[in-house]
């Protein structure tokens, strides 16, 4: 693969823009994650961001919630272009896995994701 | 009454509908009118996956919807009727007297709309429709969720 994946977070409200700062400040890795927010969009306009977001380039869409207008876009969006997956549920530990791991497919990028994820969500002793 | 909420909200089915409205009420089932969605399995698809397995989602077309309101009306279950724009709303008040009151949930900013609200941006055409729609005995008013006030349509169109 000859240029690296991009991962796109579409949230609603801020949680996106805060979680590239979370993972920019963790890493040190700046530009392999986008932010997009559903603030004052209609479906229209969330997939003009989405566009502008991702372009023509494979990417990983990351989402926040496995329904509404940030999924609907999303998958909507993906249906339509080639090389993009989509993951729900998206939280930091996936994200940090992500961003040092994209030189892969989308399929398997998000794959990878959702078990990096998945790994972090646990109950530990109080 | 099991139509509990009658709303425009060009986002239809999402997080404020499911979740801020649809606790709340106790909703189980949502219907969503529009012409296109009807059409389309793949659309209806991506908007099931949208709801919990307890909520189920109905797709009409303008005139399914005028014809099987009674039906839903008589519902023992509590629902919520969607449809995505104005003039979809105007469509289904022409065709059925039942839709007595109107929420404006979400319209979003594009060309040729002004914002009237955070979550409400209308054109001209828009404004006089609604102001059409009360003028005709709906109560249209505004709110995005159920905390908020319900804004008379005098104070945004």
């Amino acid at each position: 693969m000859s240029e690296p994946l991009r991962g796109v977070i579409v949230s609603h409200a801020a949680i996106a823009q805060a979680l590239v700062s979370a993972v920019t400040v963790i890493t040190g890795i700046d530009g392999a994650l986008v932010p997009i927010s559903n603030e004052g969009c209609d479906n229209d306009a969330l997939g003009e961001r989405l566009r502008q977001a991702v372009g023509e380039r494979p990417a990983v869409l990351f989402v926040d919630l496995p329904g509404g207008s940030c999924l609907t876009n999303s998958i909507r969006y993906a249906k339509q272009h080639a090389d993009i997956a989509v993951v729900t549920g998206v939280n930091l530990a996936m994200l940090l896995d992500f961003v040092f791991n994209r030189g892969i497919p989308p399929a398997e990028a998000a794959r990878r994701a959702v078990e990096a994820g998945a790994k972090a969500i646990r109950v530990t002793a109080a | 009454m099991s139509i509990a909420l009658f709303r425009i909200d060009d986002r239809l089915i999402h997080g404020q509908v499911v979740v801020g409205w649809g606790q709340p009420l106790d909703c189980t089932f949502i219907v969503l009118v529009d012409d296109e969605v009807r059409e389309s399995d793949w659309e209806q698809d991506l908007y099931r996956m949208g709801v919990p397995p307890h909520i189920e989602i109905i797709f009409a077309s303008v005139k399914e919807a005028a014809e099987r309101l009674p039906g839903w009306e008589a519902d023992a279950r509590i629902g919520i009727l969607l449809v995505p724009d104005i003039d979809t709303a105007v469509a289904l008040v022409a065709k059925t007297d039942r839709v007595k009151r109107l929420n404006v949930g979400g319209i979003h900013h594009r060309a040729g709309r002004t914002e009237r609200l955070r979550f409400v941006y209308l054109t001209d055409d828009e404004r006089a429709k609604l102001r059409q729609l009360a003028a005709g005995g709906v109560d249209v008013t505004a709110q995005d969720v159920p905390t908020a006030r319900a804004i008379p349509l005098g104070e945004f169109a």
